[in-house]
């Protein structure tokens, strides 16, 4: 999935790409993004005119729709430095899927080379920064859900190396890991019955693995997942693994 | 709003049904998944390599298919061309009239299914026996297969007792050894009064004009032991340019399908019986099969017929658990289906059309694909496609709206702050079908619109 020839990255300016959902639900995976790359030395830029990456109609068929949003998110991340995402499948979106709707557009190159300087934030700090460890401390069993998009790519072993590495956190593993959590967008809206029991399996098994809360990289799923546990009236602790980051090292200098 | 068929399908599946297709696909992916990192340091490579070799043969059958026809002809065997479903059905039966024959036997194979070959001849008079245990299961019950490999996968053995009781073969006895013994029993005599014996094949070398047939039961092989003629109904995309890439091709196919490092049972079928050997079908056919191939190749998904239909992505694919093969409403069902089956239509794909919408995306079936066929980005052409078309497709909601607010930053700021009476709303009053829909399963976050932003502007400032 992940592009090749990604561009290495050079400097400590990023672009923050904050993801349509954060913006608008999530302020505070967001924020901790900002104060995560910030505790990196990084200097984060936030192009005001981001919308959305265009996965929705990209996903939803209608491709059409989906390029002129992602022709004004190139135009809107449009200096060279890194773009950084807290979303491992808006990062996918501008990586690969952007890519092959693009195809036969004559503009595909500037497509692509949006797509070689995006990253995933776990991806970027671990690969991109060369940074492998996480300071601070947090008390908690953590269940990671590594989310669907991120196959193929570095985000999931970067996200469990940082994690692994903050004392007292202690990872579980769950069954059936590699299944999908059933959100899929509007897949959820138009397969209510599979989503719901895709996402029914996947809190069966993370309940059984008895964690004190899980953890993605994709607040997409965690929205899936902690909604359904919520309606059913059995509340699950879920967090953005920015968010562990974050809180792990507050009050560090 | 109104949800799709497929999902309508799997709300309406018996929980017994479920079970058992779920349970089969799960132990059927985690065994391969043992197998393969077991005895391969780096399983993706193989993957990687064999996807290019059949996608090699498709960008290529021009040139293959005059080969391989070519090498059959030199080995005695009789080839027969068939565009269509029902020219591949003309070419068994008028195969059979020219012998007289009234009976044949058949191992497994897929496209006699996509041909609709057993209605085919029985119209005409012709018995045609499935041999395959899972096979003849489906045919006592007038029923279909419901995965590539595992056609009763949703089945349990109590129902099968219950098939082989209501059609004279024993006392009810839900033991499978007995249910095994018994069919066995019946189908030994049909091998030895049949005429002709009917395989598919899962490889077609061109080098060499060799057939491979793999099974686990035996039962390809008594069909051309008994047999005095053999027909092989053989899809144009089977072909592999070289005998040596079998050694690939088998080792992932057997590990891909069934989890095994070798099928029990490897034909290598070369031509009918030569002068001073013993064994072996007199006369041999090949029936090469486009019957859409050609119009799939014409597209952009053309990648799908690398398939050598092991059925792994049907294992792991987590809408496939949940819905069963019947919900495909298609000889080829799960992630492989909904690519496949709508593309082989040709100008009918929109009755087919919503198959491809039955994924959440999460490539699960590209990571397992033995031919390394990139699933997801072909359900999203053909997505794209269905949307070009016109075709309606319930519960996706239109984009256009969306498009334009998010390409216009002022007006997308705006609906950040103004969603913040969604809070305030009950459920049923909320104006956008897709969040109403979504809130019948989920509660929703509360909306949060604009606060990220002051939140930095006040941080920087």
């Amino acid at each position: 999935m992940l592009a090749a020839d990604r561009k290495p990255v050079a400097g400590k300016r990023v672009q923050l790409m904050v993801t349509c959902l954060c913006d608008a639900f999530h302020d505070d995976v967001a924020a901790a993004t900002v104060e995560v790359l910030e505790r990196l030395g990084c200097e984060v830029d936030f192009p005001e005119a981001q919308t959305c990456c265009g996965q929705p109609a990209f996903n939803g068929g209608d491709w059409h729709a989906s390029r002129k949003v992602v022709r004004h998110t190139v135009r809107t991340f449009s200096s060279g430095d890194p773009v950084v995402v807290p979303s491992g499948s808006c990062a996918a979106m501008m990586f690969h899927g952007a890519a092959l709707e693009f195809e036969h557009e004559p503009d595909l190159g500037d497509i692509v080379a949006l797509g070689r300087r995006t990253w995933e934030l776990g991806d970027f700090i671990v690969n991109g920064l060369g940074v492998r460890t996480w300071p601070g401390r947090f008390d908690a069993t953590i269940a990671l859900h590594r989310s669907c998009h991120t196959r193929g790519t570095g985000t999931g072993d970067a996200i469990a190396l940082l994690l692994s590495s903050i004392e007292g956190v202690r990872l579980v593993e769950f069954g059936e890991g590699e299944q999908c959590c059933g959100f899929g967008g509007t897949f959820s809206v138009a397969f209510p019955h599979i989503s719901g029991a895709m996402g029914e399996l996947k809190l069966e098994h993370v309940r059984a693995a008895h964690p004190d809360v899980l953890v993605s990289g994709d607040m997409s799923c965690l929205m899936h997942l902690g909604g359904i546990a919520a309606k059913d009236g059995t509340a699950l602790r879920t967090l953005h693994f920015a968010q562990v980051l974050r809180d792990a090292a507050a009050g560090l200098p | 709003m109104r949800t799709q068929p497929i999902d309508r399908a799997a709300a309406c599946l018996p929980k017994e049904t479920r079970a058992a297709v779920y349970d089969g696909a799960k132990a059927g992916h985690e065994k391969r998944t043992k197998l393969l990192f077991d005895h391969y340091a780096d399983p993706n490579r193989l993957r990687a390599l064999a996807g290019e070799v059949k996608q090699h043969v498709v960008e290529n059958l021009d040139r293959y298919l005059p080969a391989l026809e070519a090498k059959f002809l030199e080995n005695g065997v009789k080839v027969h061309w068939a565009s269509t479903a029902a020219e591949a059905c003309e070419a068994v039966h008028s195969i059979m009239r020219a012998r007289g024959a009234t009976r044949l036997v058949k191992a497994k194979t897929m496209v006699s299914e996509e041909i609709g070959l057993e209605g085919y001849l029985r119209e005409r008079g012709i018995e045609s026996l499935e041999t395959d245990l899972g096979e003849f299961i489906v045919q006592l019950d007038h029923d279909h297969p419901s995965h590539i490999i595992k056609p009763i996968i949703h089945k349990n053995r109590r129902q099968i007792a219950e098939t082989f009781e209501k059609n004279g073969l024993g006392a009810y006895d839900d033991e499978p050894g007995v249910i095994t013994r018994r069919a066995r029993q019946y189908l030994r005599h049909k091998y030895l009064e049949a005429d002709v014996g009917l395989t598919g094949a899962n490889f077609a070398v061109a080098e060499s004009g060799r057939i491979v047939v793999v099974t686990n039961e035996g039962n390809s092989r008594f069909c051309l032991a008994a047999t005095r003629c053999h027909i092989a109904l053989v899809g144009i995309e089977k072909i592999l340019p070289r005998d040596r890439d079998l050694a690939l091709f088998l080792n992932l196919i057997a590990r891909s399908g069934t989890a095994q490092q070798l099928t029990v049972y490897n034909e290598f079928i070369s031509g009918p019986r030569a002068p001073g050997q013993q064994d072996g079908p007199e006369e041999m056919h090949v029936v090469l099969v486009d019957n859409g191939r050609t119009d799939v190749l014409a597209t952009e998904c053309r990648d799908i017929l690398r398939c050598i239909r092991c059925g792994a992505c049907l294992n792991v694919c987590p809408v496939y658990r949940q819905a069963g093969g019947h919900a495909y409403r298609s000889v080829y069902p799960g992630p492989v289906g909904a690519v496949l089956s709508p593309l082989l239509l040709g100008k009918r794909f929109p009755e087919k059309a919503d198959l491809p919408k039955a994924s959440s995306l999460c490539g699960a079936c590209n990571e397992v694909c033995p031919v390394n066929i990139p699933i997801p980005d072909l359900l999203l052409r053909l997505r794209d496609r269905a949307h070009t078309e016109g075709l309606p497709s319930p519960g996706t909601p239109p984009m256009g709206a969306w498009a334009l607010l998010a390409t216009q930053p002022t007006a997308w700021k705006a609906a950040l702050l103004g969603g913040r009476m969604l809070n305030h709303l009950p459920t049923g009053l909320i104006p956008v079908p897709a969040l109403r829909a979504w809130e019948s399963r989920h509660v929703l976050p509360r909306w949060r619109g604009g606060e990220f932003r002051k939140w930095l502007k006040m941080r920087r400032q």
